[in-house]
């Protein structure tokens, strides 16, 4: 008797686990799904039509969509912007939060509270969309790169994640170096710095995925459709259906772009980050779990 | 006046003595000032009727004018309405989904399994919402996408998810839950490991299976974390999802998904009425500072972890 209801749990154990399984694997699904339909239709021959939308697997295979999609040279353009921003606005936000988060993360920096409270309002109250755009009209930063990388240079969410970061190392290992007679600023470059490289990773990281995936301030700030990051260029192929950005015949105005060369450019764009992030999930994973914690 | 002398003439000191440190704070101080101070000042425009060629402190000062045609212009009430409904229904629906999902992946015991789902869980979280308004596109398609093909098949007919005012919300919370359940977890998911296993070990002498580990532990280990994410998403409530939205709406569905984030671009950037849309910027970061103050003193008092 003992036994059997022993058994009959065992079994229950491995019906629920097979339930979760199961269940784990559908909800994988979902989220690949999308993905997978917009592949079959990126490699399928336009003219073969997608009659059966369920298909997984295309009609008629074809690299024409690719083919067309790689002389597109906005995508090119858009390839270039977005690793110009994306390299440089990295470096230089990473520099510069580092170095103000490092600064505040003192506690002889003279009035370090009043310092600390103007980095954290502009978290809590921001000029807004209007005022921005026109402070930049202002700068004539209008069709300039520097529109891209400038404005977003620091965010305070991050220095603060430095700053509290910065905060637990210990002051001797500073110490030797100070007696030594190195200034702050030395002391930053040589021993800290090195020292903290899984936080820069972390923040470098965010910085880097959030230049790549950027799309509303080029797309207010830029003019030249030689100047639009991927996202943007993109964004008027999908959305706005632009015919000059698929540089298709321009006389043929009334043409609408074909599903399967839409679903080719979304891959062309999507597929670095696709294949990078399962390598660097875990810095965000951990930079959440840091910045939850800070408290 | 003299220790006042004397007072700064210390501090002034005490930045030459540091004057290594204030160096490294420079760049950002300068950023700050910049690019976010200096537009902070251009607010006053939207007490102002704001010409182009008069400039910021040029313009004519109209005082409330702009509120006063805020407040009475009837689609303000109606795209205010659609932020607080769009933004009350991802509370209610895509609150909870990160948790439920984080609670079954807690109980994969294969670790490979659970970190390959896992991974794929966050894969939307790292693609723009310009990509993922693309794979929609040709998901929810009336005519080759595969769910409207699946619901012909039932006999349901097509439904234009993302043009038809009927079905757009839903679309929006739906693929806004798709998009973030997988990530939401990371945050639970470190919660449940900070678990102390005796707890588990206790309650598993007595006998407790799986369901009463998760009911009488995990659970309630998680209530903090729970309650605070929830109250500071509450602080978000006018925070509708621009990012997603803008690439998801068109014309026919304004009525619904119009909310105040996109309806401040359209009129203020499209339609150059930068005064009124300042007014209305600026009415929503005074309500949006409100609430996120009144959130995060909520969620102190309930706990240690609160945003300041």
């Amino acid at each position: 008797m003992n036994l059997r209801r022993k058994n009959q749990h065992v079994n229950k154990i491995k019906i629920s686990d097979m339930v979760i399984y199961l269940f784990l694997a559908l909800f994988s699904l979902t989220i690949l799904f999308p993905f997978w339909n917009l592949f079959v239709k990126s490699i399928s021959a336009a003219d073969a039509g997608i009659v059966d939308a369920l298909q997984m697997w295309p009609k008629k295979i074809s690299s024409f969509n690719y083919k067309y999609v790689l002389t597109n040279r906005y995508i090119w353009s858009g390839y270039r912007e977005t690793i110009l921003r994306a390299s440089v606005g990295t470096v230089l936000s990473v520099t510069v939060t580092a170095m103000g988060a490092y600064a505040l993360s003192k506690k002889n920096l003279p009035n370090r509270n009043l310092w600390t409270t103007v980095v954290l309002i502009p978290m809590f109250f921001s000029g807004g969309m209007i005022p921005s755009y026109l402070w930049m009209v202002d700068l004539h930063l209008i069709n300039n790169r520097l529109a891209l990388i400038l404005p977003g240079l620091v965010s305070s969410y991050n220095l603060i994640i430095m700053r509290n970061f910065f905060m637990a190392i210990p002051d001797s290992l500073e110490e030797s170096a100070k007696i030594d007679g190195a200034g702050s600023i030395r002391i930053f470059f040589s021993i800290v710095i090195p020292i903290s490289k899984a936080v820069l990773a972390t923040v470098g990281l965010w910085v880097l995925v959030g230049h790549w995936n950027a799309w509303f301030d080029a797309m207010i700030y830029m003019r030249d459709a030689d100047k639009l990051p991927l996202q943007v260029v993109l964004r008027r192929i999908l959305l706005e259906g632009t015919q000059q950005m698929m540089d298709l015949n321009s006389t043929d105005t009334n043409h609408i772009t074909p599903d399967t060369l839409k679903a080719a450019t979304t891959f062309v764009c999507m597929l670095p980050i696709m294949c990078v992030y399962p390598f660097v999930q875990k810095y965000f994973v951990k930079g959440v779990i840091i910045g939850s914690l800070k408290g | 006046m003299k220790g006042k002398r004397f007072k700064t003439g210390a501090l002034l000191n005490q930045y030459w003595k540091h004057k290594e440190l204030f160096i490294l704070l420079v760049p950002a101080l300068v950023f700050y000032i910049i690019f976010c101070y200096i537009p902070m000042q251009g607010i006053v425009i939207a007490f102002k009727d704001y010409k182009l060629m008069q400039g910021i402190w040029g313009s004519k000062w109209v005082g409330l004018a702009n509120f006063k045609e805020l407040f009475s212009t009837p689609s303000f009430f109606e795209i205010l309405k659609n932020t607080v409904w769009i933004s009350f229904l991802r509370l209610v629906f895509g609150f909870p989904a990160p948790i439920i999902l984080a609670l079954i992946l807690n109980e994969v015991k294969h670790a490979r399994y659970k970190k390959v789902v896992q991974t794929i869980s966050y894969l939307p979280h790292f693609l723009s919402w310009v990509i993922l308004a693309g794979v929609f596109q040709q998901l929810l398609s009336p005519s080759s996408g595969p769910v409207n093909a699946i619901l012909t098949k039932f006999g349901i007919g097509q439904i234009y998810f993302l043009g038809d005012p009927r079905w757009f919300v839903f679309t929006i919370i739906t693929t806004g839950i798709w998009q973030g359940v997988g990530w939401g977890t990371v945050i639970y998911l470190a919660a449940i490991a900070g678990i102390d296993p005796q707890m588990y070990e206790a309650v598993m002498l007595d006998g407790a299976g799986r369901w009463k580990q998760m009911r009488y532990i995990t659970l309630p280990c998680l209530v903090p974390t729970i309650t605070i994410i929830l109250i500071l998403n509450t602080g978000g409530i006018l925070n509708a999802g621009f990012d997603q939205i803008m690439n998801m709406y068109n014309e026919g569905v304004y009525k619904v998904g119009d909310i105040i984030d996109t309806y401040v671009y359209r009129r203020g950037l499209e339609g150059m009425q930068y005064s009124f849309s300042t007014a209305v910027n600026l009415f929503k970061n005074v309500i949006g500072l409100g609430f996120v103050i009144l959130t995060n003193s909520i969620a102190k008092k309930m706990g240690d972890s609160s945003l300041w």
